[in-house]
């Protein structure tokens, strides 16, 4: 849960009042909230923690990241949680 | 040097580099603390400790959120989850972590509504979708999840949302700094500072550190190459007798942070004392929400009363946390003490020492 994964902004869209998102981590997609970085369009990369993102990040040392977390199993675990994960 | 351990390394080459002129640098032993628990993977999973020169120690800091959580919170959380007509959702992290009796996990076996979530906007979404039911999330972390944390109750306010509340735990990374210099055990003299606490916060905050303590902290990434690159920073800081605050992770730090992230969160929370499990009550180190947002605040609203927690008397999670013992010089570690029947936090969380250590290092010593 503390680990920020990159992702790359898909889709942008408002609920409420709230800029949300469409992030794909890699090839899993996720709806991720926009309030803290106003300045993202659509398809810059970010580092969103817990279905925020926070920064943007450029996308080849996104695209690196996500290898990385995948190659050693932590993207799923991130972005999944279940109840048997251990 | 291990081939075994630079193989796994994105780019080797890099690594060999980096790893090269940290033995060029070092002349004397130097301590260095690497705050975050997902730092502790990194560095445990690609063998970093054992790549670098002999005297060059890394000490594991407290940064993983659920180990410190003070068991009395988690003892709370324990019973607001089995009260009927509450669901109680939570980061996947906390829900085998031990309170004094049970867990999140051993408490939905028994019937009770505990929900994982990837995001705390989904607890809001579940409360928006239960309004006959009492929505509960536990709010902990450090920094990194409080702008997320902070976000639901101003969420809610705004959606009118009366039945959802947040048990707030949250953690923070400088105090805990402070804490540990001020230590009379202190062996620490440099730290690598979490890289997105940083995101967050900036880096403004370590700087009275640094010049009070008179120690390097170089903000630091989490993969392997950043982590060897904070420490080739750390290093170079102590063999020249400089102490300064640096930045290693500039492709996700800037120096003044996410200031709407900092705004929502200096809204929603105020600083207070918070006790850390098995370290003890740092002052000034936690967030609570602050007097506007009482109302969606869980202690208050759910007020229980008589916890008596109770740790396990073989866990000594404590001086691991406080970076005095290593997870396998436990006596309980693989034995009484797995993932799957943890005795202590570190051993559950993706974060946690114990959890790395039993991972990548349960059998013997790999080669080195």
């Amino acid at each position: 849960m503390c680990l920020g994964v990159p992702g790359k902004v898909e889709d942008i869209w408002e609920t409420d009042g709230t800029r949300m998102a469409s992030v794909d981590f890699g090839g899993v997609r996720k709806e991720v909230c926009l309030a803290y970085v106003p300045d993202v369009v659509i398809g810059d990369y970010t580092i969103v923690h817990v279905g925020f993102a926070l920064t943007k990040l450029d996308e080849k040392s996104a695209l690196e990241t996500l290898d990385l977390m995948k190659s050693v199993g932590i993207l799923d675990e991130e972005l999944n949680p279940t109840f048997d994960a251990r | 040097m291990p081939v075994k351990y630079l193989d796994e390394f994105n780019d080797p080459e890099a690594a060999q580099r980096i790893l090269q002129d940290i033995a060029r640098t070092v002349t004397q032993p130097w301590a260095l603390m690497e705050v975050c628990g997902g730092q502790t993977h990194t560095i445990i999973r690609n063998g970093i400790d054992q790549l670098l020169p002999d005297g060059v120690e890394l000490i594991h800091g407290p940064g993983c959120p659920v180990c410190v959580t003070p068991l009395e919170m988690i003892d709370r959380a324990l019973a607001i989850a089995q009260q009927p007509d509450v669901i109680f959702c939570s980061f996947g992290d906390m829900i085998r972590v031990p309170g004094s009796t049970t867990d999140l996990f051993g408490v939905k076996s028994n019937g009770g509504d505990v929900r994982i979530v990837y995001s705390p906007l989904d607890a809001v979404r579940i409360a928006q979708d239960n309004p006959d039911k009492q929505v509960v999330f536990f709010g902990i972390g450090f920094e990194t999840t409080a702008p997320a944390n902070a976000m639901t109750v101003k969420m809610a306010e705004q959606l009118g949302l009366d039945n959802f509340s947040l048990l707030v735990s949250h953690v923070l990374v400088p105090p805990a700094i402070t804490a540990i210099m001020e230590s009379p055990k202190r062996r620490v003299q440099g730290f690598l500072a979490a890289g997105h606490v940083c995101t967050v916060m900036g880096m403004s905050e370590y700087e009275p550190l640094v010049d009070r303590y008179r120690v390097p902290i170089v903000v630091t990434g989490f993969e392997p190459l950043d982590v060897l690159e904070g420490i080739r920073k750390t290093i170079r800081q102590l063999e020249e007798g400089r102490a300064e605050l640096e930045n290693a992770y500039p492709r996700a730090v800037q120096s003044a942070g996410n200031p709407a992230a900092q705004a929502v969160v200096r809204d929603v929370f105020s600083t207070c004392d918070r006790a850390w499990r098995g370290i003890g009550v740092i002052p000034q180190s936690g967030w609570q929400l602050s007097d506007n947002y009482e109302a969606y605040d869980a202690e208050k609203r759910f007020n229980v009363t008589g916890i008596t927690t109770v740790e396990s008397p073989l866990c000594r999670s404590g001086e691991v946390l406080q970076g005095h013992l290593k997870p396998n010089q436990c006596e309980a570690f693989g034995k009484e003490c797995t993932p799957r029947t943890p005795l202590g936090a570190p051993m559950v969380s993706s974060e946690g020492a114990c959890a790395a250590y039993y991972q990548f290092r349960r059998a013997a010593q790999p080669v080195g």
